[in-house]
């Protein structure tokens, strides 16, 4: 995989016929079509997955490694996603499917219901806590973090500064095995089996850490077939299954709060409705609530894009695996992680993508002229001049990145005028 | 530069169209995020009186280099008594916008605590009007 992308999300220009459909539905107007294909803004992108999700064409697709990168290393390790047990049938235990992942050639696998359940502990310290800046907004959804860094950064102070359970979980068992099996930090290869683009972008991009514990991430839907096959052939296997832990509800929308027993939460999933959210946090309408629990994808993790569940029957999944499941022990908990190590150290910096210019007198100008360019565009909001809206127009013709006959009603105008 | 913005009375689906808008504006500007916090607060609060309180009116939005000038007229019906309007908690709004979540009587006091400049001015019966500067 190129280590030097940004962003998982990716055009495949074969498929796309330059339809404009991701364009509209972009939710920080990071498209345009330029040629006939759909091209991203780097910079605007949040990998909400949106446009993977709206593509008719499916010209959309995430960049992500494969089973053979697991050559590099000697001794490979599975982090299942939270919501990776819930994408197959309940018949298939847990067990047998870490046996599964094994054959594929993992030596371990991580159990991460058990990390979400560590933070869920110090999740819950903070919202007691006086001194944190309350509503504390979750960083679970890399892609909701990345979304407030663009277009709420006063709301960066809201952000928890609790890592995501994926990183806690990678960092403690590297060193885990380090210390007790002696094989060499190089050797060792941890691999997401990831739901979603915006969590394999925050392994080669992170925010808040130098660095992630992460070697790779392997798409959940990639990997499915090969995992069924396998299970297909397996024997029926022991009846004592391994033990699962509250954690893994943090897989489906509301399951943070939930295993955090935080009362006074809000929890919002689709990318939109957690926009408006953020803007009523902003006017401060939200200040007596504790926790934000907020995800791009409608269900929570279970909604990811590069699962292969529908996602509500996932959800149900989840939820019946709970009913039979154990919490860990408070002390347990305490006495192996302190809070310190858990936290991101990196300051999150606010993106500065949308303004105009660094000068007010220079954008006060570019702003007039927008408006002015306003005035004369249909205002139809068609799209098919490769920007989102007639406003978004003006403001690329300002910027210089698009022309004012790219307006299809200008170019005619302007054709006939010649004639 | 002047932006203007109509809030019709009672339209709860339009209200805070013009604190979102003006928040656009000002990012694309590159002003600085708490200022802008503070223009998105002041404008929510005032359109959100306009709405509940009075027979619609507008929001109009000045920016110059150096300071935010917010202006909020309406078409009445005007406050009797300002000293009590802006007091903490204090509110005239009935029942039934109270139990959508408005009227808590935090409004004005909010919108003066987000100024640099404030002024409310009303003629009982006939119109509020409220200047907010912030400076940039």
């Amino acid at each position: 995989m190129n280590k030097e992308y940004f962003h998982s999300v990716i055009l495949r220009p074969d498929l796309c016929t330059g339809c404009t459909v991701c364009m509209q539905n972009c939710p920080t107007q990071a498209i345009r079509i330029i040629d006939g294909k759909a091209k991203i803004i780097s910079e605007k992108c949040i990998d909400c997955c949106m446009c993977l999700k709206v593509c008719p064409y499916n010209a959309k697709t995430a960049i992500t490694d494969s089973l053979i990168e697991l050559q590099q290393y000697k001794y490979n390790i599975a982090l299942p996603s939270l919501s990776f047990y819930a994408q197959f049938s309940q018949k298939y235990s847990k067990n047998s499917i870490n046996l599964a992942l094994k054959s594929l050639g993992f030596e371990q696998i991580i159990d991460a219901s058990y990390y979400a359940e560590v933070l869920s502990v110090y999740l819950k310290d903070l919202s007691l806590c006086n001194s944190t800046v309350k509503p504390i907004i979750s960083t679970y959804c890399p892609a909701v973090t990345r979304l407030i860094q663009i277009k709420n950064p006063e709301l960066i102070k809201n952000i928890s500064r609790l890592e995501s359970p994926m990183e806690v979980a990678a960092r403690h068992v590297r060193n885990k095995i380090i210390e007790e099996k002696n094989i060499s930090e190089n050797d060792i290869g941890i691999f997401l089996l990831s739901p979603c683009p915006a969590k394999i972008t925050s392994i080669k991009n992170p925010i808040g850490i130098d660095k992630s514990s992460l070697d790779g991430a392997l798409s959940i839907k990639e990997l499915f077939p090969k995992i069924l096959k396998i299970l297909l052939t397996q024997r029926n296997e022991e009846i004592n299954d391994l033990q699962n832990f509250h954690g893994e509800l943090w897989g489906r929308v509301g399951g943070q709060s939930k295993v955090s027993k935080i009362d006074k939460s809000i929890v919002v999933d689709g990318i939109e409705e957690v926009s408006k959210i953020l803007d009523m946090i902003e006017l401060g309408k939200l200040d007596n609530i504790d926790f934000i629990e907020a995800y791009s994808c409608v269900g929570g993790c279970v909604g990811g894009p590069l699962n292969v569940e529908n996602p509500f029957i996932a959800k149900y999944r989840i939820d019946n695996r709970s009913n039979s499941s154990y919490p860990v022990s408070n002390n347990e908990i305490r006495s192996n992680f302190k809070f310190e190590n858990l936290c991101w150290n990196k300051e999150i910096l606010p993106s500065k993508i949308m303004e105009l210019d660094n000068d007010i007198s220079i954008a006060l100008k570019k702003m007039e002229a927008i408006n002015a360019l306003l005035k004369k565009l249909p205002g139809i909001d068609c799209g098919a001049c490769g920007s989102p809206s007639c406003r978004a127009l003006a403001e690329d013709v300002v910027q210089n990145r698009a022309k004012f006959t790219d307006c299809i009603f200008k170019k005619f105008e302007g054709e006939e005028n010649e004639n | 530069m002047k932006f203007e913005y109509t809030i019709s009375n009672l339209n709860f689906s339009t209200a805070g169209e013009a604190s979102s808008n003006i928040k656009k504006v000002l990012k694309l500007l590159g002003i600085d995020s708490k200022i802008i916090r503070r223009a998105a607060i002041a404008t929510y609060e005032a359109e959100i009186n306009i709405a509940i309180h009075s027979h619609g009116g507008k929001i109009i939005l000045y920016i110059e280099e150096d300071s935010i000038k917010i202006t909020a007229i309406d078409k009445g019906p005007g406050i009797e008594n300002i000293e009590l309007a802006m007091k903490e908690g204090y509110s005239t709004a009935t029942h039934e916008i109270r139990e959508m979540g408005f009227g808590a009587g935090m409004g004005l006091p909010n919108i003066k605590k987000c100024s640099n400049e404030f002024s409310i001015t009303s003629e009982f019966g006939k119109y509020t009007k409220l200047e907010i500067t912030i400076f940039i």
